[in-house]
């Protein structure tokens, strides 16, 4: 079992969240492995529950029951002094890039090392570096202002990724940005998890996750109703190993089947 | 590295709020003054007090030389008059009033003397011989007073019969009732620095939250994210208690110093040196005041 759990880079054991004790939970008993060095896309309606799952593994969040595992620790017994620990094995992204507007590219990912007290030689080194992982070589200068979006969110994942996290969390960091610029962000992302990163993205872009072809986690109303390797963003017939959690499921379909396919998740 | 960074942050962090900070280090400024005032005002008192004050009511002063009263027509006291006062105080009729009493020599009165009047240039042109010996009264009850002024008053030798407390207690209550008004005006003013220390905190904090979101993203400490703001607010009030401390020091050295001194030579005042034991007091408090009260809203108000 310890070696199991070592193994997997995340993990969930039975985990419920419920945010309000008259409301359906957030997340309702997941169980979810992700592996060390995955490609992991969590897709599902807004509300089934994506973003609770990554606000746990920050632990933005208390799971109600259950375990949530991060690099093998039970982020429950992770003392509150040591939760920046935690957290500097994460890196994060979002959709709308929270790039510092008054630091140029350079300062913004500096910032993240400058705070937890990297040395300045070792920040000289390390950020050009990373700007030329994610493609912004020579653009260090510029402010935020100044560049497009797609270069914003690379900005944003140069930051994220630039301690050297052992997880990326990628919360729709698409969803501000055309196909072709989505596109080339996946390059970027997929880069990073060829260097050892776990990656865990969730995202609406159906036609990225159908490029991609990694493993697919589909949330809805808090339960995974499909966990597939190498899929699509849809599938055709919905595989899920626990059936009884897929009955569960579609009988309380009812309440998100009218709700817009690219509703944008509540911003926190 | 890091102290660089929060010092950084510190320094953006006043820039960005200057006019907050400004009100914050005039409204500590301003409380502290106050709170000072009443020290400077104790202090005073304390001076004018002089040696004998809190150990004696009642001082029987000795005929010297220069004396003019009419009780020293016959020159200065003898060796024998003092011998028989000494007799006539510890005889029963008088000891039964007082708990004891001391001799105050001519040389012991000038050194005395030189320790209260220090600050005042009048000390330079006082000698041992222009002071008077006396006998210094502790009284069981003081307002028995009146019996030994009756019965020394007449005696052949003295000068003056004093009680102290009269002469200064009148003045001392007033005093005491201005240190009470600035200790309260104090209270309200620091009840004002307080609130407008968190005010100004918590503005900071919110114009900040974006650093602060991101800061607390990448795992940074509480200590890195919440210490730039406590600074803030700490340094604001400090530089406000040194304004104060100043200021303080200011009255004394001009006003006391240079004017009150020369309008009342025969007054003891406090020297502009004794007013600089209240700046590391004053410093203190508003530093900790800032430090207390910008904890408790960042507790609040920035999530960590």
């Amino acid at each position: 079992m310890p070696c199991r759990v070592l193994r997997a880079m995340i993990r969930f054991e039975n985990v419920t969240k419920v945010y309000d004790q008259k409301a359906r939970p957030a997340l309702d008993s997941v169980n979810l492995e992700i592996d060390r060095g995955e490609f992991a896309f969590l897709v599902g309606a807004s509300g089934s529950g994506k973003s609770t799952f990554l606000r746990l593994v920050l632990k933005e969040d208390r799971a109600t029951s259950g375990a949530v595992y991060v690099a093998g620790q039970n982020v429950a017994k992770i003392s509150s002094w040591r939760v920046p620990r935690l957290r500097r094995g994460i890196g994060v992204v979002f959709q709308d890039f929270r790039l510092l507007p008054q630091k140029n590219v350079f300062a913004n990912v500096a910032f993240a090392m400058q705070v937890i007290g990297k040395s300045r030689s070792v920040i000289r080194d390390t950020v050009p570096e990373v700007l030329k992982t994610v493609g912004l070589e020579g653009k260090e200068h510029r402010m935020p202002h100044e560049l497009s979006g797609g270069e914003q969110q690379r900005v944003a994942i140069a930051r994220a990724v630039v301690n050297r996290p052992g997880i990326l969390l990628a919360d729709e960091p698409t969803g501000n940005l055309d196909p072709t610029t989505s596109m080339g962000i996946m390059g970027v992302l997929d880069k990073i998890n060829q260097n050892g990163t776990t990656v865990v993205m969730a995202t609406h872009d159906d036609d990225i996750v159908n490029e991609m072809r990694k493993r697919v986690v589909e949330l809805k109303n808090g339960v995974v109703i499909r966990d597939e390797a190498r899929a699509l963003y849809t599938s055709i017939i919905p595989v899920v190993g626990q059936s009884r959690r897929l009955k569960d499921a579609s009988g309380r379909d009812d309440d998100t089947e009218n709700r817009l396919p690219g509703e944008g998740e509540a911003q926190r | 590295m890091r102290l660089a960074f929060i010092l950084s942050e510190i320094g953006s962090g006043l820039r960005r709020n200057l006019s907050m900070v400004i009100s914050v280090i005039l409204v500590t400024f301003v409380s502290l003054t106050f709170v000072g005032a009443a020290g400077m005002l104790q202090m005073q008192i304390n001076q004018m007090k002089g040696y004998w004050y809190d150990k004696v009511q009642v001082a029987i002063f000795l005929c010297s030389e220069g004396s003019t009263a009419a009780g020293c027509a016959g020159g200065p006291v003898t060796p024998e008059q003092q011998e028989s006062l000494n007799a006539l105080l510890e005889s029963p009729a008088v000891s039964q009033y007082i708990n004891d009493f001391q001799f105050e020599s001519k040389e012991e009165a000038y050194k005395h003397f030189k320790d209260q009047f220090s600050n005042s240039p009048i000390v330079d042109s006082v000698t041992p011989d222009q002071l008077p010996a006396s006998f210094r009264i502790n009284m069981k009850d003081p307002e028995k007073y009146q019996i030994i002024s009756e019965t020394f008053s007449s005696q052949p030798g003295v000068e003056t019969v004093i009680d102290q407390r009269q002469l200064l207690e009148r003045l001392f209550s007033v005093m005491n009732g201005a240190s009470l008004v600035a200790v309260g005006i104090a209270g309200v003013m620091i009840v004002c620095a307080i609130l407008l220390i968190a005010t100004t905190i918590r503005l900071s904090a919110f114009s900040r939250r974006r650093e602060t979101g991101i800061m607390r993203l990448v795992g940074a400490s509480k200590t890195v994210i919440q210490l730039p703001f406590i600074l803030e607010g700490v340094i604001a009030a400090v530089i406000g208690a040194a304004l104060a401390s100043a200021t303080l020091w200011a009255v004394a050295h001009f006003f006391l110093g240079e004017y009150m001194s020369q309008q009342y030579p025969d007054t003891a005042f406090i020297s502009s040196g004794q007013t600089l034991i209240l700046a590391p007091a004053l410093i203190i408090l508003g530093g900790s005041l800032a430090g207390i009260s910008s904890l408790l809203t960042l507790r609040r108000y920035l999530h960590v």
